[in-house]
């Protein structure tokens, strides 16, 4: 059974299609890159993942249970980390963790959050205020947070946009570990295209609100005679009707 | 529909934090009923000065002053920590976890009635020993106030919730005054009698007319109408399931217009 499964998933503003009949799935030890122009329809995807956001069709579904009528179960089993979505400013790392800990009904949840705070380099923050740490310790916290109830699916948006090159790796490392090791799966939206071809086991170029390319990021490329993921990524922004005649 | 004590008690727990954390919070639970007292104790002192000796301005007009400063703190106690989860963009991160819209209101009824309690202990101990008043001297009948007075309060606490959802952050200037707009219709200094007729008409909608004029229908007559009583729990109770049930309305549509993902967004 796939950790996520998306099925012809649509979302409508009035006139404006955001998403069009998207579907997609996510395996267990898979990571899933979701690509695209601002404007594609990646982060209205993963709100209406996250049940943020209603879909005006299809439907998702997070290790077999429907976000829409099995919510909270659903819930439960994912997590996410996104750099538009930082754990509150005025609550100190350990208090974050806790209140969220708690949300998520992590089991020993004090032993967790100091394991947590170990594999983040966070322990020295432990009693700061969150809004008083750099984005990077701040993107840090977000994915402590992200992995503290070791989620089925795990859900990245841009979770690497605010790190230094040294951090951005070991944070990238510690995913992988994290979806290699474990029961669980990764979706993560990233700009970054030479980190996408480092770790995502697949990816899923969006356009307009439609997949428009499937692949393995190493070899997709070529298949499209392109010389590597990026100027693929552009010409999926700037021509994406040139892709479907080559 | 089933709720988890565990969750409810994360988001109770995140308001104490907050408290503990930035002592100037206890400000807004603690300075303005202080300030009320004082305010209400000096002038009904000098109001007594004008009166006949055998009679006491202090239980009419201070311990009215205290019975609308409890509903504020109630009305508050709901909002404010709804208002920090806005301001600090937490809204995302709590209703992109499992936590129900049911589990959330009910940690911030918690936190309302942890911070009600603490307020309106304090003015209480101040009016017992500056102005010797005792709000107890309404006897039995002080319990079913508070508890009207508190569910209405919790209930437009809610309401205040459901314009932040629907209008975004900017919706706090709507907030702060809904006490100060619906006071003057509730009678809490004087008889609603006194009012114009459309004025009166709103009045009778509104559970705390009963509570002011029953309390004063007490401490000058010695005894109050049950069916006042009766008629103001009914309203509380319904305002308290109507807030309930637009929020949830509201909190639905924002799910749908996806206003609940873009926290900072302002709808207007």
């Amino acid at each position: 059974m796939p950790v996520l499964e998306v099925k012809n998933l649509r979302k409508e503003y009035g006139n404006t299609v955001a998403v069009d009949g998207v579907s997609f799935v996510v395996r267990k030890n898979e990571i899933v890159g979701l690509l695209g122009p601002n404007g594609a329809g990646k982060t209205t995807t993963i709100n209406m993942v996250l049940s943020l956001l209603e879909p005006s069709a299809g439907s998702v579904s997070i290790d077999g249970n429907d976000v829409r009528s099995e919510r909270t179960r659903a819930l439960s089993k994912t997590n996410f980390a996104a750099v538009y979505a930082q754990m509150p400013g005025n609550l100190t790392v350990r208090q974050s963790l806790h209140v969220f800990g708690l949300l998520y009904g992590v089991k020993q949840l004090h032993a967790r959050i100091d394991v947590m705070l170990r594999e983040f380099e966070l322990e020295r923050f432990r009693n700061a205020k969150c809004g008083m740490l750099s984005s990077g310790e701040q993107t840090r916290v977000s994915l402590a947070k992200a992995m503290l109830n070791e989620p089925k699916l795990l859900l990245l948006d841009e979770p690497t946009a605010s790190l230094d090159p040294s951090t951005a790796q070991t944070v990238r490392e510690r995913i992988r570990d994290f979806a290699s090791g474990g029961e669980g799966g990764v979706l993560w939206t990233s700009h970054n295209m030479h980190e996408v071809e480092a770790v995502c086991d697949r990816v899923l170029f969006l356009s307009h609100g439609k997949i428009l390319l499937e692949g393995n990021p190493k070899t997709l490329p070529r298949e499209y005679g392109k010389a590597n993921l990026e100027e693929l990524f552009l010409t999926v922004a700037r021509e994406p009707l040139s892709l479907s005649t080559e | 529909m089933s709720m988890n004590t565990t969750r409810i008690y994360a988001v109770f727990l995140r308001y104490v934090y907050l408290l503990r954390g930035n002592p100037q919070r206890f400000f807004q639970i603690f300075v303005w009923a202080t300030i009320d007292v004082v305010l209400w104790g000096f002038i009904t002192k000098y109001l007594n000065t004008l009166g006949s000796p055998e009679f006491s301005f202090t239980p009419l007009f201070l311990g009215a002053v205290i019975l609308w400063s409890f509903l504020i703190r109630a009305q508050q106690g709901v909002s404010t920590p709804a208002l920090e989860d806005t301001w600090s963009h937490n809204l995302l991160n709590y209703f992109a976890s499992p936590l129900k819209v049911s589990e959330y209101m009910s940690g911030l009824v918690l936190a309302s009635i942890a911070t009600s309690i603490a307020g309106f202990s304090l003015v209480l101990v101040l009016a017992y020993l500056f102005f010797g008043l005792s709000i107890f001297s309404l006897g039995l009948m002080l319990f079913p106030f508070l508890l009207i007075l508190f569910a209405f309060g919790i209930a437009l606490g809610i309401f205040a919730i459901a314009m932040i959802t629907r209008y975004g952050p900017s919706a706090e200037w709507f907030i702060w005054p809904i006490p100060a707009v619906i006071e003057p219709f509730c009678g809490v200094l004087y008889p609603i009698s006194v009012l114009p007729h459309w004025m009166q008409v709103i009045s009778y909608v509104l559970p705390p007319s009963y509570i002011f004029s029953g309390m004063r229908d007490a401490l000058l007559n010695g005894h109050f109408a049950a069916g006042n009583l009766l008629a103001a729990a009914v309203l509380g109770v319904a305002y308290l399931l109507a807030a309930y049930w637009f929020y949830v309305r509201i909190h639905r549509s924002a799910i749908r217009s996806g206003s609940i993902a873009r926290y900072s967004a302002e709808n207007i």
